[in-house]
């Protein structure tokens, strides 16, 4: 409790490095990130970009350097890793919703036991979110019962019911078939409309354009070119830059 | 003869199977408390306790049965004899529910550690980011999900505990193989006592199966 300060932005790493037995899958990487800012995070894959969010979470561990998220320094101390996991939210590529829980028990179940709801506080804030995805008609059914874009709006709104500070998105509509990625896009585009920090891994432009404040280009498990979205598509500085959106902008 | 089986004998079958039954149904309760601890061991355990787990299955499941019931039961009244300083006669039942509760964790362990390490590890990672503690992520999303995919092996196993129970008639615990064993040696009878025996075991294990397979579908619930 004690190491956590309000000082500084949000989310600041400092020549973070992580390994994974001899492969280096980030080098030193350097990131400060403000209040309300909502960042793209590209590159080709293998470049160490799921592994950046995931560290801000710690669902990886770090090796070296320091990141801070809300003023709590994240090391070995599981006080401060409780205390950062209340407030970020994580949405995964592959949705991992509980298979064994309705939709609404899937929203419910954090609040209650994290941030200790009584189950009609916790069921209140789970409809009103499932309505947001426009998916509270149904609340009362399994995962498997749902399209892959329904599962990934309710992986959404169980993680906005832990009402986070920041939001991780790791390749949010990657794992979607392609007529199902808008409806998740849409999600996410309103949800940066409610002014909360946001870091997306995606490879969808169209998305990085209308929402980022800063696409951050990775390779190699190092920050490669990092700017405003709309230099970083008309005129990227580098050439690994360059040859990744001449691949992915078709 | 028909009001000697009515009165006397019928009725021991009967609480030879009601002990029968006291003694599976605690042996499960405490058997899978000690599979579960000890697949979660081999998991997630540091190695120590690791090793502890392998070689707890290895022990148990290479020596027969029997000899882990003598083991216990005589090695049991040898230790309270030492420990009080004066004989005792240990406890027949509790002898049986842990030898039993022992061989049966040693098979469960490892249907628990399949199960466990079968869970996709997206699932942990979702009750991590969540907040959830290791302990609400383990209860709450891992063990449920871990037991419908143990369920099949474990309700094999619950079936053969409840045969196994036979084998404590050694130690003098009249369940109901003993109590046959008593009976067909009064009535010399033994073809018809053991025959309504295993009729007993028969309907006994039907119902356990039937029960383990409407788990199994509602276990299912969810799972397309």
């Amino acid at each position: 409790m004690e190491s956590c300060s309000s000082e500084g932005g949000t989310v600041v790493m400092s020549a973070v490095t992580k390994r994974f037995g001899s492969f280096a899958a980030l080098k030193g990487i350097g990131l400060s990130v403000d209040r309300g800012e909502k960042i793209v995070i590209c590159g080709p894959s293998g470049s160490g970009k799921s592994t950046l969010i995931r560290c801000i979470n710690r669902i990886e561990k770090h090796d070296g350097g320091s990141i801070v998220v809300e003023g709590c320094l994240l090391d070995h101390r599981l006080t401060n890793i409780d205390k950062v996991r209340r407030e970020v939210g994580m949405v995964f590529q592959s949705f991992n919703l509980f298979p064994h829980m309705t939709v609404l028990e899937n929203c419910m179940l954090a609040p209650m036991l994290v941030r200790g709801l009584k189950a009609a506080e916790a069921e209140d804030v789970a409809i009103s979110y499932l309505r947001r995805v426009r998916i509270a008609d149904q609340a009362a059914k399994y995962p498997s019962q749902l399209s892959g874009g329904q599962q990934q709006r309710v992986a959404i709104a169980r993680a906005m019911c832990m009402k986070p500070k920041i939001m991780l998105l790791d390749e949010p509509t990657s794992a979607l078939d392609p007529e199902m990625v808008k409806e998740v896009l849409n999600t996410m585009i309103e949800l940066a409309g409610d002014g909360m920090t946001m870091i997306c891994v995606t490879h969808e432009m169209g998305f990085a354009r209308q929402v980022a404040d800063r696409v951050i280009f990775m390779d190699e498990g190092a920050i490669v070119e990092e700017g405003a979205p709309e230099q970083f598509f008309r005129q990227p500085k580098t050439q690994r830059a360059r040859d990744f959106l001449s691949q992915v902008l078709h | 003869m028909t009001m000697d089986w009515l009165s006397g004998y019928g009725l021991q079958l009967i609480f030879g199977a009601v002990t029968m039954l006291s003694v599976a149904l605690v042996a499960l309760v405490v058997g899978t408390v000690l599979g579960i601890s000890l697949g979660t061991a081999k998991i997630y355990g540091a190695k120590p306790l690791r090793y502890s787990a392998e070689a707890y299955t290895a022990v148990v499941r290479g020596v027969p049965d029997l000899i882990v019931i003598y083991l216990i039961y005589f090695g049991g009244t040898v230790a309270l004899t030492k420990i009080t300083g004066q004989y005792v006669d240990i406890n027949g039942f509790a002898a049986g529910v842990a030898a039993l509760a022992f061989i049966f964790a040693a098979y469960a362990g490892d249907i628990f550690r399949g199960a466990i390490g079968q869970v996709p590890r997206g699932q942990t990672e979702a009750a991590h980011a969540l907040g959830l503690s290791p302990r609400a992520a383990f209860f709450r999303i891992i063990l449920p999900q871990a037991w419908r995919l143990a369920l099949p092996g474990f309700g094999n196993l619950a079936i053969i505990l409840i045969k196994q129970t036979s084998l404590i008639s050694v130690i003098g615990l009249e369940e109901l193989l003993r109590a046959s064993s008593v009976i067909s040696g009064a009535t010399r009878q033994p073809f018809l006592v053991y025959s309504v025996a295993a009729i007993l075991y028969l309907i006994i294990t039907s119902i356990v199966s039937w029960g383990f397979r409407n788990a199994g579908i509602r276990s299912n619930r969810g799972f397309a």
